[in-house]
Order: C-alpha cells, then structure tokens, then sequence
C-alpha cells in the first residue's frame, strides 16, 4: 500500500520520545500491509528534532519550517500535515495519542474525511483487511475496529508499543514547503509545570498522591519517596481538583495513561477512571487505610495502613537498603 | 451570545461495564444512562456565559429517542430548548461532526460547547473534527475561558501536556471542555418541572441529507486482561522487601 506518515511530537525543539512508539506501531502497519514509514517535523529551526527523527528507523524525515510554526497550533499543525499527506499520496498517519495528538489529528480527520481510530494499541490482519485494536469504556472494553476510507489515521497509545530504538544509521531529512492557515487563532502563553523528576509517561517508577494525602503540602512525603526512587509524581483526579497537584499530573481514562515498572498509589481509592490509566503497570502498590479500597484489587502489594505512618517508614528502609 | 452545546447520553461512567458474552456488545440493562460528565460541564459553562452576556443555549444531541431523558436534564440544568436528531447508536465520529455542523448552520450559532471525550467510546474526535468541517478554529480541553471585551474573541487555556496553555480563537469557534472548567450545577425541582415545557424539536437524521455511512466501524467487544492483584503485605518492612527480593524492581 502507500506509504506511511508519523507526525513527531516536540516541545520547542525537544523531541518527545512519545513519537518512538508511535514509530513502532507504523512500522507494526507497514508489516501487515506494505509502504515505507517516513517521519514529519513541523516547526521553526527544529533541524534538531528532525536529526533524532533521522536515527529512529524511518525511511526520510519531512521537515517543514516556517515563523508561523514556531509555536504549535491545531489548526496549522492539521493543516500543514493535510498538505503533505495530499502532495505526497500518504495511505496512513500516525501521531501520538498525547494531548498533541489528540488535539490536531481529529481536526486532520475532518479536513482530509479521512477515519481515524484513536488511542489505538494493536493492530492486525483479518485476511485482507485491516483491524485495529482500541480502549473504550475507561478501558473496560477493548473493541475491534475497522476503518474504510483514505488515508487511515491513527493515534497510538505510548504504552502499547515498544519504543523504537533511537540514535541508528541516519535517513535523509528532506524540506517540504508547507502553508501556515491559522484560522482566526493565535498562541498566547504557556505556564509550564517545572519539575527536575523524569516524566510522567517515561518514568521506570511512579508515585501517584490522591484523595488521602489531604493537602498539598503533604506532597512533600511523596517527593521524599519519589527522591528515594527517582520517581515521577501522579496524582488521582481528586488530588488536582482540590488544587493539591497540576492537571499535568493527573493519570486516568482522560489524563495520562502510564505503565511504569512500579506504580506506587498513596490514599487513592481507586475509582474506574483511574485504574484505566495505570492498570498496565507491572507491579502496582497500594497504600489505603480504607482496606475496601477497590485499588487493592488491582495491587499487587497492598498494604492497609495509614500513610502517613507507612511512607515516613518506606522512606527509612529504602535509605537503608541503599547504604547496605 | 447564541451558543450551541451537544450533548451524549452515556452509561453512568461509576459502574464497570462488562462486555457481552458474544462480543456484540456492552451489557447495558440496568445501567444508567447519564449526561456525558464532560458535556454537563459544557451545559454549565453555557449557562454561565448566558448569564454573564445574555443570549440563547440550545442543547443538541444526535441518538435514539431515549436520548430525550438525557436531554430534559440538561434542558432542567437552565438551557433554552433542544434539538434532537434522531439517529442511531452507532454514528462513528465524522458523521456526528457532519450532523451537528448542519445544525450549527441552521442555528446559526456563535459558539459550539462540547465535551472533550465521550466516556463511553473514549474518542476524544467530534468537536475538533467539527470545528474542521465548520472551516472554524477549535480549543480543545478548555479550563478556562475568557471573552474579549467585544465578544469577538475568546483566550481559551487549555490543559495540556506539560502544563497549561492559552490561545486565542476568533469566534465563532468550537471549545471543547476539561475537567477543571467548572463544577456543573444539579438541576432544581423547578428547574425539572420547566424542562418539561421547553421546546425540543426532534428532527429525523434522513431530513439532513448527510453521509453518516460508517467509517470507523466497532466489530466486535472484548474483556481486558484482567489483573491477579489483590495481593497483601503485612507492613512496611515486608512490603520493601518483597518489592526488592521478589518483585525485583528496587
């Protein structure tokens, strides 16, 4: 079939290893159903992204620059894809299911009348045709799906699929002229949520806070724990809707979806929601007084205990184990 | 200021739905049907933004008839009237958008309000697929929104990766809502009895003349993977130790 296109996500010239996965899953269609993955960088003086682009296993890296890039736009960003996928015949777009995706790929669907399966993690044959596998119902339900029309789009679950490896033989990065259409939109500002931690999706160990840690200066304790286990910190919906943590930290069915090696959750209760967003963790822990919490469920290592108590006492055995 | 909100019945999203023994489907006897949390905070910030400018709200939501009950409720909540086009379960995203842009002309509204996901499919596509067929700028996961002083112009944030960023759009535009928007209001007895005698005009999906053949088809449900948790530690001293000796992941 045609060829493939990803679309790399970056932040102001950073590019995010999201885009690895997404790498992945279009090499995943390219194997069932032919073409060649090439990759976009949209953005001003982003040469930077398109050279980690380059060593990531695709075919060529498309850049595409301009002043009115600079700062990421739905509306630029879909439009410009649309006028690459047109000029260049793409039967397939890939993007991560991240709010960069998420945002810009449904505004490709309606420009292109083109179907998108979103959040997807698997894909498969049946016979000839393609079958995509998706999350519904706060991952209750994994539905089959099949999509009819041209070009497929796609956006991927990170966790689903494997990163691609990163800093392999160089592609070709090639330039393409692409159009900036605004749409009566404009950048203002960007209040970023400054944190020293590794990230939330990437992280090897999360330490998520919710309902039960009370107050936001109690997050203290759990930066005490994550510092013990270069961690990243989660939070349940509870903990940012009471103002305890940012909205960037919230895991779940709308927020992130994470599968770290070790989730740690700290006086969450465990609601559907937020189990669809970390149920995939390889050993999950939970720490709840409340010992119906439905997160114990789910936890591999439960205990029933005050967490004020427990984690002050987590923080002295891992100081332990690390001077032994 | 006319403003547009569609609306999506939904299971209630706090019971666990369980997949259908022969994968057609979700078991839904006895499951609630309720407004989309999302686009009850849409409902919300219309009538807030009504009572600041002053103006229409008109829910709109494209479904079976059932879906009436889910749209009294937002009709209890404070909105004007309804539009219902009647339609199946089943539209995939890009016919809703398509349906829904007929009914933005018809109305000729100034601002589309919506929620940004729809928990039962979990899409996150029509109001950015909208706002394309629409030719109209989009903000997708709305925290806060700000008119300019004309009511040409709204600063949108959004609740992004990252952290939180605002735009501009020129209106009118499609804003989809998050959850820290606001906290939607519960509808008044009054407000229920009203509802009862707003207009809500149900308009066949075939009167609209648009393609709703299906391009993003569910064929069949399956149950995930379901977790061995239930696991139990003593204390502290166990916990760290299984996690070291057994987990193997300090």
């Amino acid at each position: 079939m045609a060829d493939i296109l990803v679309v790399v996500e970056h932040h102001e010239g950073v590019f995010k290893k999201n885009t690895l996965s997404v790498v992945s899953a279009a090499k995943a269609l390219a194997g069932l159903t032919g073409g060649e993955v090439d990759a976009l960088v949209l953005g001003d003086g982003v040469g930077a992204v398109a050279d980690v682009a380059a060593g990531t296993g695709v075919r060529k890296v498309l850049l595409g620059e301009g002043a009115a890039f600079s700062k990421y736009l739905a509306v630029t960003t879909a439009g410009a894809v649309a006028q690459v996928v047109k000029a260049k015949g793409y039967g397939a777009v890939f993007a991560p299911a991240s709010t960069f995706g998420k945002d810009f790929m449904p505004r490709l669907s309606g420009l292109l009348d083109a179907p998108l399966a979103s959040d997807i993690v698997g894909l498969e044959k049946a016979g000839e045709a393609l079958r995509v596998k998706r999350p519904m119902y706060a991952g209750n339900a994994i539905g089959t799906v099949e999509l009819a029309g041209s070009p497929l789009l796609f956006t991927v679950r990170q966790t689903a699929f494997d990163p691609a490896a990163m800093g392999g033989a160089k592609a070709p990065v090639e330039k393409v002229s692409v159009t900036a259409e605004a749409v009566g939109t404009a950048f203002v500002s960007r209040q970023e949520t400054k944190s020293e931690r590794p990230e939330l999706t990437e992280a090897r160990v999360i330490v998520s806070a919710g309902r039960g840690i009370k107050a936001q200066e109690n997050f203290k304790l759990v930066e005490e724990l994550s510092d013990q286990l270069n961690a990243a910190i989660g939070a349940s919906r509870a903990a940012v809707d009471a103002g305890w943590a940012p909205n960037d930290w919230q895991v779940g069915q709308t927020g992130k979806i994470v599968a770290p090696e070790l989730y740690i959750a700290l006086g969450i209760s465990g609601a559907i929601q937020h189990l669809a967003g970390m149920k995939d963790s390889k050993v999950i822990v939970a720490i709840n007084k409340d010992e119906e919490a439905p997160i114990f469920q789910v936890a591999d290592y439960g205990l029933v205990a005050d967490l004020f108590k427990a984690v002050p006492e987590m923080i002295a055995e891992l100081k332990k184990l690390k001077s032994a | 200021m006319k403003i547009l909100v569609a609306i999506k019945p939904v299971p209630n999203p706090d019971e666990k739905v369980k997949v259908k023994g022969d994968g057609s489907g979700i078991v839904l006897d006895n499951i609630k049907m309720v407004v989309n949390p999302f686009c009850e905070i849409a409902v919300e910030e219309a009538l807030r933004i009504r009572e600041k400018l002053s103006g229409e709200v008109v829910v709109v939501t494209v479904g079976p008839k059932e879906s009436e009950q889910q749209v009294r409720t937002a009709l209890a909540m404070g909105a004007d009237r309804a539009v219902l086009v009647e339609a199946g379960r089943d539209l995939d995203s890009l016919a809703v958008a398509k349906v829904l842009a007929k009914v933005v002309a018809d109305e000729q509204a100034e601002l589309v309000l919506m929620g940004k996901q729809s928990v039962d499919d979990d899409n996150n596509q029509v109001g950015q697929i909208l706002a394309a067929v629409l030719g109209w700028p989009q903000a997708t996961f709305a925290s806060k929104i700000e008119f300019a002083a004309d009511n040409k112009k709204a600063n949108v944030t959004r609740e992004v990766d990252g952290g939180l960023e605002t735009i501009e759009v020129a209106l009118p535009a499609v804003v989809t809502t998050d959850l820290r928007l606001n906290e939607p209001r519960y509808a008044s007895l009054p407000g229920i009895m009203k509802a009862k005698k707003k207009e809500l005009k149900v308009v066949p999906l075939a009167s609209l003349g648009v393609d709703t053949a299906p391009r993003v088809k569910v064929l069949s449900y399956a149950a995930p993977k379901q977790r061995a948790g239930g696991g139990r530690v003593a204390d502290v001293a166990e916990l760290v130790s299984k996690l070291k000796n057994e987990a193997k992941v300090l």
